[in-house]
């Protein structure tokens, strides 16, 4: 574990210092970055012209709960994102033999080659829309809260590693991987919304089969809503992001079975 | 030889883009998800009392989001600046300069042909969500709108071509676009009106929205086939989408001149 830390280490630096040779592209991204951010709470300035409430969510709490989603959204791009959208290329070149070799876990070599500071710095943005928003809802955490908040964000980034890590995955199958990524961004973009907004067969399928309803709701609502007992959503999320890394390695090793090198 | 030079890389580029059939497909389908979400928040909007809503009814704004998503299906270009620009960059252009072939119209002709194949791919999941929705769906009261909806939407599909084919351009001079290529789609994915109709913007936007070239590639041929905007409005508007089709395209001939005197041939 601790020479696993160590290599993290080495990697975190050398990716650091790469970014850093490229500084109008780090702030680029920072402001793309930016700009979606930016158009999801102007489309919410536009909505609440018309309403006072969302599915029962208040303006403030639909804020912050588009906060929250940033922040899990960027701190897992900022540790994942890259690497796991770089598979497919590696899978079709053939370069993934090289990872393979190396002493390592495949998962682990995959997963973790490249770091975005950009993403954690908007990660903070997220963190700065989440704090206003609870000032304007009148709202002083409690240390369990923000206990109960910082668990469920890091579960959170779980299940967005897990979604994105079966999507790439499917490539061993499939080779191209044009349209995988869209769709990544297609299903977690719906969990910036209530989950009181949604209804029937498609709040089944998105809060249990594939559990994107709960990640940003589940902490937003530890802070915003404590009339909802948070537990249950705590513990509903718990088991959804064990189960879904635990389907995604599946899915890992059992394509990585059949993997035949492109290239030899 | 009837069909010219323009016809033959038309239908090998439908050849082409076929192979992709199962990705247009998957992305489609994908798609369907944060359009079915839309529906529900804005079901929810309405079920609240949602008031001012500048005409629009629930079933209105669904039928909004449903052409919104046609529309971009018809027109948006998929690869075609990812295409160029890596042509630009392999040098794999050369072999065009000395060629009596004229490098947009070339690609243009892709790109019809790439639209094509997406659209035909696309039809099925598109006419089933449409089926899907058949309640919501309000065919035109003239039957002179047709015949501007579709002028309007060609000329989307031209603003939406020549403003890929630009950012590509930008590849004569720096080595990685997509950086520039995803700032210009978070721009175009708000004001294009995908997000939420822009005329629910306040009326103080609504001048810098009626002469922003992204009104002009979605927003406006959808206001056209809903029939909200009609009278001096619409001629107006039609001459504004217009002008930004003249001024890209003679942006996008400057941009390949001064590229091509820029231009150093790698790799060949």
């Amino acid at each position: 574990m601790l020479r696993y830390l160590d290599i993290y280490w080495v990697m975190l630096r050398n990716s650091l210092v790469r970014e850093m040779h490229f500084k109008a592209n780090f702030l680029l991204w920072m402001l793309v970055e930016l700009l979606w951010f930016t158009g999801q709470i102007a489309f919410l300035e536009v909505l609440f012209q018309h309403v006072n409430q969302l599915g029962d969510w208040s303006k403030w709490e639909v804020v912050l709960l588009v906060g929250t989603h940033q922040i899990i959204a960027q701190i897992f791009q900022a540790f994942f994102y890259v690497n796991l959208t770089n598979l497919p290329e590696l899978v079709r070149t053939g370069r993934l033999d090289l990872l393979l070799l190396l002493p390592v876990d495949p998962q682990f070599a995959v997963s973790t080659r490249q770091f975005g500071l950009d993403n954690l710095l908007n990660a903070l943005v997220g963190l700065g829309i989440v704090l206003f928003s609870l000032t304007k809802l009148g709202i002083h955490p409690s240390p369990s809260q923000i206990f109960l908040y910082t668990g469920a964000v890091a579960l959170g980034v779980t299940i967005h590693y897990s979604i994105l890590l079966s999507l790439n995955v499917l490539t061993f199958w499939t080779v191209r991987a044009q349209g995988l990524v869209t769709a990544y961004f297609h299903l977690l973009g719906i969990g910036r919304y209530p989950e009181t907004v949604f209804h029937g067969t498609f709040k089944v399928i998105f809060s249990f089969l594939l559990p994107v309803l709960l990640v940003a709701n589940v902490p937003a609502q530890a802070l915003t809503r404590t009339f909802e007992n948070p537990t249950v959503g705590i513990l509903e999320l718990a088991a959804a992001s064990a189960l879904s890394l635990y389907a995604s390695r599946r899915l890992w090793t059992h394509a990585l079975r059949r993997y035949a090198s492109a290239s030899s | 030889m009837a069909r010219g030079k323009y016809g033959t890389v038309f239908s090998i580029g439908l050849q082409n883009t076929f192979v992709y059939r199962w990705n247009f497909l998957l992305k489609t389908l994908f798609s369907l998800i944060p359009l079915a979400a839309t529906v529900f928040v804005w079901r929810a909007v309405f079920s609240e009392g949602g008031s001012d809503t500048h005409g629009y009814d629930f079933h209105g704004i669904v039928f909004y989001f449903l052409l919104t998503n046609l529309v971009d299906t018809l027109v948006t270009p998929t690869e075609d600046e990812w295409q160029i620009a890596a042509e630009i960059r392999d040098g794999r252009i050369s072999a065009f300069l000395t060629k009596p072939v004229d490098y947009l119209a070339y690609r243009l002709s892709l790109y019809a042909s790439y639209r094509i194949v997406y659209t035909s791919v696309t039809l099925l999941p598109l006419a089933l969500l449409f089926w899907g929705f058949h309640d919501f769906l309000r065919m035109p009261q003239s039957s002179a709108t047709w015949p501007i909806f579709l002028l309007s939407l060609s000329l989307s599909a031209l603003i939406q071509f020549l403003m890929a084919y630009l950012i590509a351009m930008l590849a004569f001079w720096i080595l990685e676009i997509s950086t520039i290529v995803f700032l210009l789609y978070s721009f175009e994915y708000f004001l294009s009106g995908q997000v939420f109709p822009l005329d629910l913007l306040p009326d103080s936007f609504q001048g810098v929205i009626r002469w922003m070239p992204f009104t002009y590639e979605v927003f406006f041929p959808v206001q056209i086939f809903l029939e909200r905007i009609q009278g001096p409005l619409l001629w107006q508007g039609l001459a504004i989408q217009t002008l930004w089709a003249a001024i890209l395209l003679t942006m996008a001939r400057c941009a390949w001149n001064k590229g091509i005197r820029h231009y150093q041939a790698v790799g060949g």
